[in-house]
């Protein structure tokens, strides 16, 4: 009973990180139609701005809130803003371009990044080792959060809950709501809509198209930082190439969701996170019901050998093409007639 | 130094110059860009040009960068001090040794790419490397094709050297590696259950498990469960959970410092009480960066300790300190040794041809190895004692020597 409690944890954990970063996926899905592959990505640098800080105000002062806060604040921030240097140097100008060039465009972008991120660069500046580039090597993230258990249940057998969780599950969802509350009931997020609605209307009902966008990009990019900050709090190991593989599930998450729906992408995460975490709990237990069915009683000792780690990727891969067969347009999205 | 820069500017110029005069009749051919790569390279320092009569090259293919960085770095300054020891010694009849060496980023195929650039452009003799298996069995089918031996430092999985002939090791195999933590584990720590938690790509690690599955249960033990993961995940959290309700007494994972690290914080988050296990992928600083107090207390097989007072051993540590101020790891003993049995049996040979070092190389006997003596056998693996440490106060601590 206690490990189906820590699995639901665990698989929330992942799914809100998830959730995150398939929230600025989806919204650029919604106003442009494009897939922004270098969103991972983002989200890696916002993971070495946070560490950046973290390690600039040194190991003694880390632990306290405004460090936390100085540390999320400046990672968020420094993201915005290279969203809005991606915008508007990668997209912008092929906005009017065949949508596979821009899609070409942003996984070019995400090599780049997460590719230069793995060469060392440090200049010395006025006596100063300045590290530009951080190299390939995972490092430690520095504790924002002191660790302390927050709730014991059931001794030895049972489940901690630590701060960092509390904490970690606390900031996305008032990130999420916060998010709600902006694109429903706020002038920017009515905009933001009109365009992902139709942009060439919107911008003859006078809604300045160009900075919606680029709003939506900043905003994308800084939840990815905050996601990024807070799977650096939960993981601990960083390194250059881990917005790929977080970025991946998170797309997959938000077409799940049904691409360019905001709850969606919600829902699609929580489940694609719960769904990775029971493969491997339970993969066995189910194998051994459905197992034999399949085999016909030909593959003895198979289920002894079967390891349900391994079949975590696919069997959370494979949960997308069931829903994509059953919905092709996601679990919230709708289907759109393509005008010929 | 300014005319040696200026001629080798020079140089180039002319090289320059004399491509794109040839270049004119053969226009839109792909030559160019071969003759474009040449003068690159007269830009490096002056030695760095095509191998002169006088050098004799070795290649290196390591991890400088990538997962298992540390690895491939320890290994590079082992082999550094060898050949440069070689190299004040005398070198080889007077022909001073030359070390080539490519990055990987810890990928086989990357892995494979060097070593034909390293054969065919660089025309090595002899080439040392890689750390870890996968990226060891990228590379060997090419060497043995071309003739060029190749040694690998502490590549542990058994199907390295069974490539061909012309492959070699200096450490000991997995099944060995496997064996010393099962029996330590049955014999001496009493355990009656254990657990695995594997990286599914790496050769070293599932063969590993594999041995250790076997040798358990033969000596009486009970595997209760086996888990998964592949390099590159960082949240262990659903195979630890799913480890402990099966409350094994030890907990096996013969993975890489980097993720073991990680791993070890989680079970500790999750309040998982067993004593973790694992192999010489454990050996690296970083494991106490990354794993801080929750590897504490755990076990590892490893090639060497560099608490042993054999002067073998301590003279290399006291080399090695004085130039990298570092304690040398097991990576680096291997490299080091790796290197010096190149060495040793090129002068043996007395010529650097293939066949013929092959077979130099080959008739190592009683080699006074830092990581062990080394004799290698018909199967081209070193047959050496593995030692047991303990990690304790942040340091691996020398428990006990297990022999073949």
């Amino acid at each position: 009973m206690y490990s189906l409690l820590q699995h639901v944890i665990n698989g929330l954990a992942a799914g809100t990180i998830y959730a995150l970063v398939a929230l600025g996926y989806t919204m650029v899905y919604g106003v442009l139609k494009l897939i922004n592959f270098a969103h991972g990505d983002v989200m890696m640098v916002g993971v070495y701005a946070g560490y950046a800080v973290a390690y600039l105000v040194g190991k003694e002062s880390l632990g306290s809130f405004w460090v936390a806060l100085l540390v999320f604040g400046v990672a968020m921030a420094f993201c915005a803003m290279l969203g809005l240097f991606i915008e508007r140097f990668a997209y912008r100008p092929l906005r009017e371009r065949p949508r596979l060039t821009a899609l070409i465009t942003a996984i070019g972008i995400s090599f780049a990044i997460s590719y230069g991120f793995q060469l060392d660069l440090t200049v010395n500046l006025f006596g100063h080792e300045l590290t530009i580039l951080p190299g390939a090597a995972p490092r430690r993230f520095p504790e924002i959060i002191t660790r302390a258990p927050w709730l014991e249940l059931g001794g030895d057998d049972g489940v901690i809950i630590w701060n960092w969780q509390f904490i970690s599950l606390g900031i996305a969802l008032a990130m999420m709501g916060g998010l709600q509350v902006l694109v429903f009931k706020t002038r920017f997020g009515r905009a933001m809509r009109a365009v992902s609605h139709d942009h060439r209307v919107a911008a003859l009902m006078g809604i300045p198209v160009d900075r919606i966008i680029a709003g939506t990009f900043a905003l994308g990019s800084a939840l990815a930082a905050c996601a990024g900050i807070l799977y650096a709090i939960k993981d601990r190991s960083i390194q250059p190439l881990m917005g790929l593989y977080v970025g991946l599930k998170a797309f997959v998450a938000a077409v799940i969701g049904g691409i360019g729906n905001i709850p969606g992408a919600v829902v699609g995460a929580l489940a694609l996170g719960l769904c990775e975490e029971f493969v491997v709990a339970y993969g066995k237990e189910l194998a051994s019901v459905v197992g034999p069915v399949l085999c016909l009683g030909q593959c003895e000792g198979w289920l002894e050998r079967l390891n349900p780690s391994s079949w975590r990727d696919a069997v959370a891969f494979g949960f997308l093409i069931v829903v994509l067969l059953v919905r092709p347009a996601g679990l919230f999205g709708q289907a759109q007639a393509e005008k010929v | 130094m300014r005319a040696t820069l200026f001629s080798a500017l020079l140089a180039v110029a002319l090289a320059t110059v004399g491509c794109e005069k040839k270049d004119v009749p053969v226009a839109g051919d792909s030559k160019p860009v071969v003759h474009e790569a040449r003068p690159v390279e007269g830009v490096k320092p002056p030695e760095g040009t095509t191998p002169s009569a006088e050098t004799i090259m070795i290649g290196e293919i390591g991890s400088l960068t990538g997962s298992e960085a540390a690895f491939g770095n320890s290994t590079r300054n082992g082999i550094e001090l060898a050949v440069d020891e070689a190299n004040a010694a005398g070198g080889i009849k007077g022909q001073k040794l030359e070390v080539r060496v490519y990055d990987d980023q810890s990928k086989p195929e990357e892995a494979a790419s060097a070593v034909t650039r390293l054969i065919t452009q660089d025309k090595v003799k002899l080439i040392l490397g890689e750390v870890a298996s996968s990226n060891s069995l990228a590379m060997a089918p090419k060497a043995q094709e071309a003739k060029v031996p190749m040694i690998t430092p502490s590549s542990t999985n058994p199907s390295v050297t069974q490539v061909g002939d012309y492959i070699f090791r200096v450490c000991f195999i997995d099944p060995f590696q496997g064996f010393v933590m099962a029996k330590y584990a049955r014999e001496d720590l009493q355990f009656k259950t254990a657990a695995i938690l594997k990286d599914v790509k790496s050769a070293y690690s599932v063969g590993l498990t594999e041995v250790f599955e076997r040798k358990f249960t033969e000596m009486g033990g009970k595997v209760v469960g086996t888990q998964s993961y592949a390099k590159g995940d960082t949240d262990f959290r659903a195979q630890l959970t799913a480890l402990k309700k099966l409350k094994p007494q030890g907990l096996y994972i013969p993975g890489y410092y980097n993720d073991v690290g990680v791993i070890a914080q989680q079970a500790q988050e999750l309040g998982l009480k067993v004593t973790m296990m694992g192999g010489d992928g454990w050996d690296s600083a970083k494991l106490f960066e990354l794993g801080g107090s929750a590897v504490e207390g755990a076990y590892v097989s490893n090639h060497y300790s560099a608490e042993d007072p054999s002067p073998t051993v301590q003279n290399f540590i006291k080399a090695f300190q004085a130039r990298y101020k570092e304690v040398p790891d097991s990576l680096a003993a291997l490299g080091y040794d790796s290197a010096r049995v190149g060495i040793e049996a090129m002068k043996r040979a007395g010529t650097t041809d293939g066949p013929a070092l092959r077979d130099a190389i080959a008739a190592t006997r009683d080699f006074p190895g830092v990581a062990g003596t080394i004799s290698l056998n018909a199967a081209r693996d070193a047959e050496k004692p593995a030692v047991v440490l303990q990690v304790k106060d942040g340091k691996f601590k020398y428990v006990a020597t297990v022999k073949p």
